[in-house]
């Protein structure tokens, strides 16, 4: 006993001081991507260059699809360099379209949950997640959640086990087809009211894996989605900032 | 004197297809069996579309005390002998030819789909589906036992935490397992198909996405396959950065694991220090390439970031403080009574089982069988820098615990070691064509075990097949072996002292 009590001592008090202060993110850290509207007149490059299909001329200018994209360290799809990485790691949205990521516009982040919701799931929330067909990355970067640093628990979210004691599925990967009946089945189980949240770029629309015959290109296409956070993985911070703006308790902005 | 039978090669190296012996199929047999017999196990053992038309079917045997892999193949007919009886650990490999490209391995003891998907010749399906449907996963009989008292348990594929899907049957007596059967595919994403004719510009992610806690070592056995296949290594300095990311790989899940089986056990204080070093690991990997995960640090060629600007003084101020306070957690686990008392003797896995089996990585180390990729098979910095490979004898939750807490002193020593002698020079080279109508291997010691990966290019040097095999792959029979016996209870103890990868199975 004695010993436990001197290592806990020894490793200190580690819980992070989130949402009040911001995290320190390593410089490397590839975050909201900031499109320099420049195009040499005729150049839709970027359109062609992605390999998993994120990029779009949109009003004569480049678009990044947010949802789709995967957040390269060598991304090729600018060979003027007119696209880069900030470190900024909020991107939650509520709607598939607001993921377009445009030159000199705002990103639209995710809005709180309709009163009546809030007032049901705001002080509690519980989720079961769904591993769907991904790479266990993005459900890795879920479960840290849990850890002290980030400590889910203090803001009254929590996993659990049954769909039946759920206000909501926490979807992760591309909806294998071998999934998808399971996906729908613990959907069904999931007592109304209920939320889905898209986690990953492959639960928004196949990520990595986008084009497979084995997988589904968009969970939105298979159930109404409350709230997507883009990333491959997601950043623990940019999932919890989504979960926290979607029930109003993180400032706009 | 009989004729040559098999191509050697080292690991990351390539041969011309040519070369290897087109053996008919008893002879093949016979001289894989022999391969069986002086002690070479199997790392892969696939079929693909042969140049000359019809399929082929090849095996790339591990020979350790060579240092080498031995190479066979042979022309595959509609039926084939099944070599399982007389080799048990290719049991899983013929059940996903037969899967995947509809042929009967005749006599095998447990022929049943691996992955559920439709066979890639369309119209030949080797259990007679309708062609043009989408099998259903976990659709097979599964072995049941009957008799007085037995039950059988059937979990999955939604699991009750956050964990991949899989499903479970268990046939019990009372609390006692007498049999588990695991049958998975719930995570097949179809990427073998994928890389078809690559390498594509999607590749490279596909490959870090295999199995995600496992992005560094799978990204390094593609990138040694296509310089292999280029004949183009990568620099010094690049092969120690990624020695780098793949230690820092391995702590994270070792350490990562053992905060879990605390947990499991009811042990919080390790629990709840291991699950945040995990994290820490998380980002000084993050603190090299942007992502937790390593996404982007490997790259054929080389690798995509560079130790500069003073990051190597900042990795290794950093780890300072990060291994004491692993080393801490982990001390104090080890030397809690009620927690050993919980490890030991649990979730036995003998040595000839494993040895049977095929078993890899730290769950063959921990039944005693020597199998370490970078002590056998070395390349790169491991070749000088590396000598400690860690066995444990008994095979229980206890050993693969222990395995990993001795794995993780070695991986901090050698992080060090390796940071303060860096090679200098490039980081990246241009890695030109991929040499045609060949074959290249690689073989990386990932944190769970060996990555295998082997290419065969057509004649205009593209992909004409890629053979992925993860050591999750090789040991979820040692899992379903490890449940005989104990108690239904025990069965997340053992499965986290495991902890293998669905995704990496699934492909
Ligand atoms: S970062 Fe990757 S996914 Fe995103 S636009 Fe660039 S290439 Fe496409
Ligand atoms: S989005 Fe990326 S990290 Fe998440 S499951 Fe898919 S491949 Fe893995």
């Amino acid at each position: 006993m004695l010993r436990v009590i001197a290592e806990r001592l020894r490793q200190g008090y580690r819980t992070g001081q989130f949402p009040r202060v911001e995290p320190k993110l390593p410089a490397r850290f590839r975050g909201l991507p900031e499109l320099t509207p420049e195009c040499p007149p005729g150049c839709a490059e970027c359109a062609n260059r992605c390999p998993f299909g994120a990029c779009e001329l949109r009003e004569g200018a480049p678009a990044l699809d947010l949802g789709r994209c995967l957040f390269c360290a060598d991304c090729p799809a600018c060979p003027q360099g007119l696209i880069h990485f900030t470190p900024d790691y909020r991107l939650a949205a509520r709607k598939r379209e607001l993921l377009w990521r445009q030159p000199g516009k705002e990103l639209d982040l995710a809005w709180p949950l309709a009163p009546e919701l809030r007032r049901l799931f705001g002080r509690s929330l519980k989720l079961r997640q769904v591993s769907a067909g991904g790479c266990n990355a993005c459900e890795a970067d879920c479960n840290v959640l849990g850890t002290l640093v980030f400590d889910l628990g203090r803001f009254g979210i929590q996993f659990v086990a049954s769909p039946r004691h759920a206000d909501g599925l926490l979807v992760t990967g591309p909806v294998s087809a071998n999934m998808r009946q399971a996906l729908l089945a613990t959907y069904e189980a999931t007592p109304a009211p209920k939320l889905v949240i898209a986690v990953g770029a492959c639960a928004i629309g196949g990520g990595p894996f986008r084009g497979s015959p084995e997988v589904t290109s968009g969970l939105d296409s298979l159930l109404p989605v409350d709230l997507f956070l883009p990333g491959c993985p997601p950043h623990p911070y940019t999932i919890l900032d989504g979960l926290l703006r979607l029930l109003g308790r993180r400032k706009t902005g | 004197m009989r004729s040559k039978q098999s191509v050697r090669i080292a690991n990351g190296a390539k041969t011309p297809v040519a070369q290897i012996p087109r053996l008919d199929y008893d002879t093949f047999a016979d001289a894989v069996l022999a391969e069986f017999d002086s002690g070479s196990r199997v790392a892969a053992y696939f079929a693909a579309q042969a140049a000359e038309g019809g399929l082929e079917l090849y095996a790339v045997m591990a020979r350790e005390r060579n240092a080498n892999f031995a190479l066979f193949r042979t022309p595959l007919g509609e039926r084939f002998q099944s070599l399982t009886p007389n080799c048990p650990q290719l049991h899983l490999f013929e059940r996903e030819i037969a899967e995947q490209f509809g042929v009967t391995p005749e006599g095998h003891p447990w022929l049943k789909p691996v992955r559920f998907h439709a066979s890639w010749r369309t119209g030949h399906d080797a259990w007679g589906r309708e062609p043009g449907t989408h099998p259903r996963p976990g659709d097979m009989e599964f072995y049941q036992v009957e008799g007085d008292g037995i039950h059988e348990v059937a979990v999955g594929p939604v699991h009750a935490g956050v964990i991949e899907p899989g499903h479970f049957r268990f046939q019990c007596h009372g609390e006692q397992v007498l049999h588990l059967e695991i049958s998975l595919g719930y995570q097949h994403r179809g990427l073998e198909r994928l890389l078809a004719g690559g390498p594509h510009p999607a590749s490279n992610r596909q490959m870090e996405t295999i199995a995600g806690d496992t992005t560094v070592a799978h990204m390094t056995a593609y990138s040694k396959v296509l310089e292999g296949l280029a004949g183009q290594p990568a620099p010094p300095r690049a092969q120690a950065i990624r020695a780098l990311g793949l230690e820092l790989e391995r702590l994270a899940n070792h350490v990562g694991d053992i905060g879990a089986l605390s947990g499991d056990v009811g042990f919080l204080p390790t629990a709840a220090f291991c699950g945040r070093l995990r994290g820490d690991y998380l980002n000084l990997t993050a603190l090299l390439c942007g992502s937790r995960f390593g996404r982007g640090l490997v790259r054929p060629g080389g690798v995509g970031f560079d130790l500069d600007g003073g990051l190597d003084g900042q990795l290794l101020a950093t780890l300072d403080g990060v291994q004491r306070n692993t080393l801490g957690a982990c001390r104090l686990f080890f030397a809690t009574p009620s927690v050993l008392g919980r490890l030991e003797g649990v979730g036995r896995v003998s040595r000839s089982t494993a040895e049977d089996l095929g078993l890899v990585g730290l769950a063959a180390r921990a039944c005693g069988v020597p199998r370490d990729g970078r002590f056998f098979f070395p390349t790169g910095v491991y070749k000088e820098s590396f000598d400690e490979m860690i066995t444990d004898e008994l095979g229980d939750v206890f050993a693969r615990a222990r395995v990993r807490h001795r794995e993780i002193e070695v991986s901090l020593n050698l992080i060090q070691r390796l940071l303060n002698v860096l090679p200098t020079g490039e980081t990246a080279s241009k890695i030109g064509p991929l040499s045609p109508d060949s074959l290249a291997l690689s073989l990386v010691e990932g944190w769970r075990g060996e990555v295998a990966h082997v290419a065969i290019t057509g004649g205009d040097g593209h992909f004409r097949r890629y053979k992925i095999v993860d050591p999750s792959f090789h040991n979820w029979s040692g899992l379903a072996m490890a449940l005989r016996g104990t108690q239904i209870s025990d069965f997340p103890l053992c499965n986290k002292s495991f902890n293998l990868s669905y995704c990496g199975f699934d492909l």
